[in-house]
């Protein structure tokens, strides 16, 4: 074997992980319940793999491939854990001796009923993203804390708990009933979207709490779009999450500088990541279901309509956020609102919007103290502008918005 | 519950701090600070001087033994410190992202011993 074939099979594992991982942990733990076995026994089939296709080939069906060596994993771990109570569907998919069907045959996409575990209400809400992005991507442990924030081994004893939770907490692997669906599904989208974790770049100098995982995002919006192509919402999600990542380039300037959206050059952001959202919108504002991600990425559709037309329509904004405060009345929402109203009414009408939210609620929140101070510098009241710019400066995580925020303080 | 939020810079950190008292990072850890105090989780906080100007000393079978420099010779050395009162470790964790000194050199966090312990020391 040469290293360069060993390289090609180390990037044809790594695709087929990528791509499979997901389906491959679902299908397993369909069946027993048990995310954490379907982890080790599909990282044990990796493992495999990576020592055996060098020398005998990638196989033709590599994810059939997989799924076979990870069954065979799957019987030893049962039998070291000395699993005698093995719940019955278990037994049944162990004993299944269709490897051949499965090798013939594909095997049923159950990614759905995963997602809907991870998002499952009886699990903490704080660990949906994290469960995801685990069991649907495979992302480990170490790397999902860096996005959180947490100490890796925290991270690692949470998702334990969590699992240990769906294993013994009876927590189905199903979809939901039609009655439930809308709020189950809801979950489901709003922890992809906390993984994505954007959003405030409309507005002046707002920080972005840096979770770099909008990649793996939209890898699950699509996978979540592929499964319920007919929700309005997911549509929405996805068209977000795209107008978002179509503005990475533009974000930073030559010289690694904070660029706030507004002064974005249209030409630098990604076009078909445009056009793309702009198709998926269209198909969810044809569902007839208007909720809370349709009119988010109506607002961002908005402003990518300068790329166009070379201005912003912030009439046609303020409208969106309008309805966006019926659904949904959290703090950036608010805060998005008062930025738009200053645009469109100035600056006064906007400081009024964020003078009616809790002061209580935003003393830790960067995105209401750098709008406030843009709002203020701009009616000239130089001296509560600076306060305002030293918390939203004080509040930020992202070196670039300080550096930006400390020059605009001046 | 209190924290420590333990500051290492670089030696070429401690440089800029030293040479430039108008230090555009100023800035940033005064309106820090501020964000510290506003947020009610500010216990207390201090700069250290360079490490260069400190000396270690230890008895080692009952000989004094004087050292030029910090006890630790590693590149990156404490800088400062800020303890804070906080609910848990990961509000600490994010007050330490948010921190100036987490984007120039790294910010260790740390829990005070336990309050008993503590005492344990002051009587």
């Amino acid at each position: 074997m040469n290293g360069s074939n060993q390289e090609n099979t180390h990037r044809t594992v790594e695709r087929v992980a990528r791509e499979s991982y997901g389906r491959l942990v679902a299908y397993l733990s369909v069946h027993t319940h048990d995310l954490a076995s379907a982890e080790d026994a599909l990282s044990n089939a990796l493992v495999s793999a990576l020592a055996h296709w060098p020398q005998d080939g990638v196989p033709q069906n590599p994810e059939a491939w997989l799924m076979t060596a990870a069954r065979r994993s799957l019987i030893d771990v049962v039998r070291h854990q000395r699993v005698v109570q093995a719940s019955e569907p278990t037994m049944k998919l162990l004993k299944e001796d269709s490897m051949e069907t499965i090798v013939a045959a594909e095997f049923p996409d159950e990614r759905l009923k995963l997602l809907f575990v991870c998002a499952h209400p009886a699990i903490d809400p704080a660990m949906h993203t994290a469960l995801m992005l685990q069991t649907v991507l495979g992302l480990d442990a170490a790397r999902i804390a860096q996005v959180f924030l947490i100490a890796p081994k925290t991270m690692g004893q949470r998702l334990f708990r969590a699992k240990t939770k769906i294993r013994s907490g009876g927590i189905p692997f199903e979809i939901p009933q039609e009655r439930e669906l809308p709020e189950r599904l809801d979950a489901v989208l709003e922890a992809i979207y906390a993984a994505f974790g954007i959003g405030w770049d409309d507005m002046a100098g707002a920080d972005q709490r840096g979770r770099d995982l909008a990649e793996e995002a939209m890898w699950l919006a699509r996978v979540l779009l592929q499964l319920m192509p007919g929700e309005a919402e997911v549509q929405g999600l996805l068209a977000l999450t795209l107008h978002c990542e179509a503005r990475r380039p533009a974000r930073r300037d030559a010289k690694g500088r904070y660029v706030p959206l507004s002064e974005q050059n249209p030409e630098q952001w990604w076009g078909p990541l445009i056009e793309e959202a702009e198709r998926h919108l269209a198909e969810g504002f044809k569902l007839g279901r208007i909720g809370r991600f349709q009119l988010e990425a109506a607002i961002q559709s908005a402003h990518a309509e300068r790329a166009r037309s070379g201005r912003t329509d912030w009439a046609a904004i303020v409208l969106f956020y309008e309805q966006l405060l019926r659904i949904s009345s959290a703090l950036g929402t608010r805060t998005g609102y008062a930025a738009a109203v200053a645009e469109a009414n100035g600056p006064e009408a906007g400081l009024a919007v964020l003078e009616s939210i809790d002061a209580e609620a935003v003393s830790h929140y960067q995105p209401y103290w750098a709008v406030r101070a843009h709002l203020l510098q701009r009616l000239g009241k130089t001296r509560e502008a600076a306060d305002a710019y030293d918390r939203a400066i004080g509040l930020a995580e992202d070196p670039a918005v300080r550096e930006f925020l400390l020059q605009k303080r001046r | 519950m209190q924290f420590a939020l333990m500051i290492y810079h670089t030696p070429e950190e401690f440089d800029m701090r030293k040479n430039d008292y108008n230090d555009p990072h100023l800035g940033a850890w005064r309106a820090y600070y501020r964000a510290l105090v506003d947020a009610g989780v500010y216990v207390g906080a201090n700069a250290l001087e360079v490490p260069e100007t400190g000396t270690t000393v230890s008895l080692k079978e009952g000989k004094r033994r004087v050292q030029d420099g910090p006890y630790a010779d590693t590149k990156e050395q404490l800088a400062g410190f800020i303890i804070l009162e906080l609910p848990s470790v990961d509000a600490a964790l994010e007050w330490a992202a948010r921190c100036p000194g987490a984007s120039i050199g790294a910010v260790e966090v740390r829990p005070l011993a336990p309050e008993a312990m503590r005492r344990g020391f002051t009587g």
